[in-house]
């Protein structure tokens, strides 16, 4: 990763005294949202969902112990196709590529 | 601290968010013609839309000191219709006569298909026959990256120059794509879909200040019309100069909006 242009000028003690309680809980939420996913009702042979599939391996990218995390995520959750679509499937988005998309992987 | 939020979408707001807008220290904002949360019905719902961007909001922003300027267009996510878009584009011509509009804008592409390429791609036309500044939407979520890359690649094909583009709703992933091709970009600080004021303050960190700004793009959905001046609290908080604050929130819009003739920034 480059160089920041506009370091941060608060220590790394600094920034985890700022931000760990917030960011603990935020790893909670996302560890309870799990749980919930797993309790509720589903078939015995439902596949997972996709975007739960695309959920955990974004989570294998916060503890590989290289930088640049968040672009990493956002890249994973990222159609990686190239070519224009014929015709918009409606106008929402949700998020992580559905299986539809050939997404290179 | 003063600052401009250079895109928000206040004919979803309330009086109330002017109010607090100008309590906060807003004195200038610009508002994109964009996707109401419903399709209209005919080219006369968008006519009546304009003259609401054109009209309405400028008069309404002033009671509160704001600088109201808008942008307009058909929003990619009305662009799927080509026909029902080319008609009303043919009302851009007559608004654009409007002393509070600054250019085209928020074009680009939603689900990136065929019929809004077209559509982006007339718009372009547009304005570089016009020589007009250009505010580009690029997709959510998913289709954001993608998009982004096509339509990059789309002004290229024309005469437009990239210092007179903003490239909006950049995150981690599209950021230095825009960047380094030229373009001004855009982060919008969403509760949940785009940057946080947090990310928006490490993406600074990280790439500067040059030819990046961040705006609310508060609007009908989860959004939040305080989000710069919180933005500006985050930055303030880790320490950063009031330099490095007043060009991200204040002196960036000034110079790429300056680029019209028309742009105030009030008080700022």
């Amino acid at each position: 990763m480059a160089e920041p242009r506009n370091p941060n000028p608060m220590s790394r003690t600094d920034v985890v005294d700022a931000y760990f309680l917030e960011h603990r809980a935020k790893l909670l939420d996302i560890a309870a949202f799990l749980d919930r996913v797993d309790r509720a009702d589903h078939g015995a042979d439902e596949p997972e969902d996709f975007r739960i599939t695309s959920m955990r391996n974004a989570l294998q990218v916060l503890d590989d112990g290289q930088g640049e995390r968040a672009r990493r995520v956002l890249e994973l959750m990222s159609d990686a196709t190239t070519d224009l679509v014929d015709t918009a499937p409606g106008k929402g988005a949700c998020g992580t590529p559905p299986p539809s998309t050939d997404n290179g992987a | 601290m003063t600052y401009i939020d250079p895109h928000i979408h206040m004919v979803s707001r309330t009086t109330d968010d002017y109010r607090r807008m100008a309590l906060a220290g807003c004195t200038a904002i610009t508002e994109p013609a964009f996707w109401a949360g419903f399709d209209r019905s005919s080219p006369q719902g968008f006519f009546d839309y304009y003259r609401q961007l054109t009209q309405t909001e400028p008069a309404r922003a002033a009671q509160y000191g704001i600088k109201h300027h808008c942008w307009l267009c058909v929003n990619p996510k009305e662009a799927e219709d080509a026909g029902f878009a080319r008609e009303v584009m043919s009302l851009l011509p007559e608004f654009l006569e409007e002393s509070n509009v600054l250019g085209i804008g928020e074009i680009g592409l939603n689900k990136n298909s065929r019929n809004e390429m077209a559509i982006l791609e007339e718009h372009l036309a547009f304005a570089e026959d016009r020589d007009q500044l250009v505010l580009v939407h690029t997709p959510h979520l998913e289709d954001k990256r993608k998009g982004t890359l096509l339509i990059m690649d789309a002004i290229a094909n024309t005469r437009l120059k990239p210092d007179r583009v903003l490239i909006d709703h950049v995150e981690e992933h599209t950021v230095a794509d825009v960047l380094d091709r030229g373009f001004w970009a855009g982060m919008t600080l969403y509760p949940e879909t785009k940057c946080t004021p947090q990310r928006a303050a490490d993406i600074i960190e990280v790439f500067g200040t040059e030819r990046l700004w961040m705006n609310s793009a508060g609007d009908w959905g989860d959004s939040d019309p305080l989000a710069v001046p919180k933005a500006i609290v985050e930055l303030r908080r880790r320490g950063h100069s009031p330099e490095t604050i007043r060009k991200a929130t204040l002196e960036n819009p000034k110079t790429f909006l300056g680029q019209s003739p028309r742009f105030d920034p009030g008080d700022a």
